[in-house]
């Protein structure tokens, strides 16, 4: 089985997650820029973190033969600071790198007018910068939050096809698939979705335009939902290839709409000097 | 003829409009540099340069030098890796030895091994024997660092066989290219 999670905030694991991921079939992911728990208080902290998304975190994913991808924007949460807005000006230099495949994540954490308008100007860089759109729904009021969000989508007239709209649950997935925008879904362990409960999604709506992630960061999360929701997935009656779709093809096709997604295969890692830093606890 | 005129006739009419921009408008640099690959290929093209990296370095040769800074400061690694590897090409002195530093600085081979190529003459020496005790020390092969039989010195010796002395005592072993060089060091 092979498995791409698109979207996981590895900047927050360790390398045995890498190992474990590594061993369970995960072959690519994609990490999102957002916020880190401690709110920053200035620009250079967000560069510093999207150089290390482009760095040093696809570096440590190839000792593991795993492809790293990021998106980059200022998040919704941290868009409330006026300390941090001028990230903003910031951001084109960093869309225009070859390992960032969307803006994201961006959209509203608690619908403030400063995350309106910095949600609106991103959605507008993602339409200069012919890249995707990565869009997180609020943890609160999510119903109206999701509602809000696909407005705002449509207003900025990029294409819905180039949108995913994560976070989704029961409540949220139909106004979702109306839009027609792709459909992301976290399974966490305690919140969000489960495996069983997303498997039942996965009945009722089919796995067409579907992307299941981990979510995993510095919370409590799992990097391996993923595959764990692949095995209930054929525990459930779905076949090998609906869950290569959810699990490989329908993330390549998001995020291929980049043209800069590179899953080509990288070397072995047990061998070459470029595997041997981390594994030989080079610091 | 210079290394830079070569790659550039190389690289053609592809990059001629580009390097115009660029000269008259540094500023495009930010955005140009990094989409070198997407945009001139990524194939080899003479020697041991790729498309993507002769192009960088034609564009960083069209650059004021103090632009060459912020290109690195906000590069990916790949981008970072084209900056090293373009520096002894271009008229600039010692100034970007801090670039050489940060490299130095870093966790990731490939920037360690770039950083003691060709312009690695500008640094100290100091600098520099830690800089290959860091590649013997992290697995990097030695056959990265430049001028590196004429600037082995019995300084750079003395920390080799401490080093040596660490690691038998953990039983674990030396790259067979540092034990080459201690040998070659005792011979001196």
């Amino acid at each position: 089985m092979r498995i791409f999670d698109p979207h996981i905030h590895m900047t927050s694991r360790t390398t045995d997650d890498y190992q474990r991921m590594a061993e369970a079939g995960v072959r690519a992911v994609v990490e999102p820029a957002f916020w880190l728990g401690q709110p920053r208080t200035n620009p250079g902290s967000f560069t510093d973190y999207f150089d290390s998304l482009i760095g040093w975190e696809p570096f440590r994913a190839a000792q593991f033969g795993i492809r790293h991808h990021a998106t980059i924007a200022l998040n919704p949460k941290e868009a409330n600071d006026p300390r941090c807005r001028p990230v903003l000006d910031l951001l084109p230099r960093y869309l225009a790198k070859d390992g960032v495949v969307a803006v994201g994540e961006i959209g509203y954490d608690s619908m403030t007018p400063a995350e309106d308008e910095v949600f609106t100007a991103q959605l507008a860089l993602a339409i200069d910068h012919d890249l995707p759109a990565l869009i997180h729904t609020p943890h609160r009021d999510k119903a109206r939050g999701t509602a809000r969000s696909l407005d705002v989508v449509k207003e900025s007239g990029i294409a819905p096809g180039r949108v995913l709209l994560d976070h989704l649950n029961e409540v949220t997935v139909e106004a979702a698939r109306d839009a027609g925008v792709w459909l992301g879904f976290s399974i966490y362990p305690d919140t969000k979705m489960s495996p069983e409960r997303m498997v039942a999604i996965l009945h009722r709506y089919g796995p067409e335009r579907v992307l299941v992630n981990s979510a995993a960061d510095w919370g409590r999360s799992d990097p391996l939902l993923t595959l764990r929701t692949a095995q209930a997935m054929l525990a459930g009656g779905f076949d090998a290839d609906a869950v290569d779709l959810v699990f490989w093809r329908n993330p390549v096709e998001f995020y291929g709409q980049s043209k800069r997604l590179d899953l080509s295969a990288l070397p072995e890692t047990d061998a070459t000097f470029a595997g041997n830093s981390i594994l030989r606890g080079g610091s | 003829m210079s290394t830079l005129d070569s790659l550039r006739r190389e690289l053609g009419d592809r990059i001629a409009g580009d390097l115009d921009r660029v000269a008259a408008n540094p500023e495009a640099a930010a955005t140009l540099f990094p989409a070198a690959g997407r945009r001139y290929g990524r194939e080899p093209l003479v020697g041991d340069w790729t498309t993507d990296e002769a192009a960088r370095a034609v564009l960083l040769s069209v650059l004021p030098p103090e632009h060459i800074h912020e290109i690195y400061r906000y590069g990916d690694t790949a981008e970072k890796l084209a900056v090293l590897k373009a520096l002894p090409l271009l008229p600039i002195g010692d100034s970007a030895v801090p670039l050489l530093e940060d490299a130095l600085r870093t966790n990731d081979t490939r920037l360690v091994a770039a950083a003691l190529g060709g312009y690695a003459d500008h640094l100290e020496p100091q600098a520099w024997r830690q800089a290959v005790l860091k590649c013997v020390f992290m697995g990097v092969p030695l056959a990265c660092v430049h001028r590196l039989a004429e600037r082995a010195d019995p300084e750079l010796g003395a920390m080799l066989r401490a080093f040596a002395d660490e690691r038998r005592a953990a039983g674990r072993d030396m790259p067979p290219d540092a034990l080459a060089l201690l040998e070659q060091l005792k011979e001196a």
